[in-house]
């Protein structure tokens, strides 16, 4: 017989309590639970990184935790990323310029894994961001840009110019223009 | 797909940990970075009544240094706390060198070296790491603790010789002589996969450039990690020479391994690669060696 524990775990700075059965994983506790959708679960065995998420700020997969093993931690979801859904954080934002993403299915697993990385490689060369986005798969993109948003958004955060870092035969939606 | 239900223990000790599965013993599972565990449970491939998680045991995460040089690993270190480690960069490059092949970033920063080593799958990097560098692990029940030589731990197909009851608490690996070289190398079919096929070695020079010692063990190719002792004899005492070393390779692909064919790579394939790999390995560790 299972008992349900009580368990307190830090979601994006906001603390919640809920009593959860041990076998919850952590992506269904933050999906079901907490109604935190942004995190995606794809595979559900660790292989497409759709639900990594940071946990006391290192990316994982919240497919491999039990809910019940965030207790007295803290997670970060997409949600986490920026309050105001009209201001992207600028590794969002570079993703949009860069149209590093099609179906968007993947991209909150992306950027998880890619948050710590472009806060610690304010210059990432390209063979070190396809190292820190190999856990994570992408059926829409075929990656490319991807890695022009990571050295977009490294150059943003970084305060570096920009402007030769967006793909060429893109222009970002808002700028105006159409398909 | 979803976790069949079980009790869950999170023991703060080891002490109580290991009381913990003296209680439950075949019921139980214990739960390290469960980054192989947890899927296999997500699948129902396994359904422990009980799962006893060591992660709140932090007595089990450090990383040492011995006064010989020799290093001891907690079991509950982190891939990546060992793969950024200082202290096993310099006193074990095969184990610093072989983190980056193991999955990814956010699997390294959950699975466990100890973890790795008693789930024991036959593809994984640690266990041939252990093995060539004739490493020793350390377990712990109520029975007391005991030593295990990586010689005896590996005993089949996800098996280990660990007791129902024993926890493995420690990695311990001998410390480097001088004069010696290692690598570690493998292919798979995307980074981060598990192997096909991979190697790690581990060589002596004698004074006069001779092989002193050769360690050579393939991984992806039989039950566990394979220790090539026909390669290996065939190098001691001998000049590393290419001709001997792509022999080796050879007596490790036609002697040594017993690959099977699966969805993945026929044995043939398998057998291919140990040779190739045998003697990229063995040719980087005895260039290193000599310019050590």
């Amino acid at each position: 017989m299972t008992t349900s524990l009580p368990i307190r775990v830090t979601v994006n700075g906001r603390v919640y309590e809920r009593t959860v059965e041990p076998r919850l994983l952590l992506s269904d506790f933050l999906r079901h639970e907490l109604e935190l959708t942004g995190t995606h679960v794809g595979c559900e065995h660790g292989v497409c990184g759709a639900c990594t998420v940071l946990f006391d700020g290192v990316p994982v997969r919240s497919c491999l935790l039990f809910a019940v093993q965030a207790h007295g931690h803290e997670v970060m979801t997409v949600e986490g990323l920026s309050a105001d859904p009209n201001h992207l954080h600028p590794l969002q934002q570079a993703f949009h310029e860069a149209h590093a993403l099609q179906c968007g299915f993947c991209t909150p697993g992306f950027l998880m894994a890619l948050l710590p990385f472009v806060q610690s490689h304010p210059d990432p060369t390209e063979e070190q961001i396809r190292l820190a986005i190999s856990g994570n798969l992408c059926r829409c993109t075929g990656y490319e840009n991807i890695v022009a948003a990571v050295k977009l958004a490294a150059a943003k955060m970084a305060g570096r110019p920009t402007d030769h870092l967006v793909p060429t035969g893109h222009h970002s939606p808002s700028q105006g223009g159409g398909a | 797909m979803k976790p069949a239900p079980f009790a869950y223990h999170a023991p703060r000790s080891l002490e109580e940990a290991v009381g913990l599965l003296a209680q439950f013993g075949y019921d139980a599972k214990l739960l390290a970075g469960g980054q192989s565990l947890i899927p296999t449970m997500n699948f129902r491939l396994a359904q422990p009544a009980v799962l006893i998680d060591l992660n709140p045991v932090v007595e089990l995460s450090y990383i040492r240094t011995d006064a010989d040089g020799g290093l001891r690993i907690g079991a509950m270190t982190r891939h990546a706390q060992a793969e950024h480690s200082e202290q096993v960069a310099r006193a074990a490059p095969l184990m610093h060198e072989a983190m980056p092949l193991i999955a990814h970033p956010p699997i390294r920063h959950r699975g466990t070296i100890g973890g790795s080593l008693a789930h024991a799958d036959p593809a994984s990097e640690l266990p041939a790491v252990l093995l060539t560098l004739g490493g020793r692990v350390q377990a712990q029940s109520r029975r007391g603790v005991r030593t295990i030589a990586a010689d005896d731990l590996f005993v089949g197909i996800f098996t280990t010789s660990l007791e129902p009851d024993e926890i493995l608490t420690e990695v311990q690996l001998p410390p480097a002589p001088p004069r010696s070289g290692f690598a570690v190398t493998e292919v798979a079919r995307r980074h981060g996969d598990y192997a096909l096929v991979g190697v790690a070695a581990w060589v002596v020079l004698a004074d006069d450039g001779r092989c002193q010692q050769a360690r050579l063990s393939f991984f992806g190719v039989g039950d566990g990690p394979v220790f090539a002792h026909r390669a290996c004899a065939l190098l001691q005492g001998q000049r590393p020479e290419p001709a001997l070393i792509a022999e080796a390779a050879q007596v490790a692909a036609a002697a040594d391994v017993d690959p099977q064919s699966d969805i993945h790579a026929s044995a043939a394939y398998r057998r291919h690669l140990v040779a190739v790999l045998g003697r990229r390995a063995l040719t980087t560790a005895f260039a290193r060696a000599a310019g050590g």
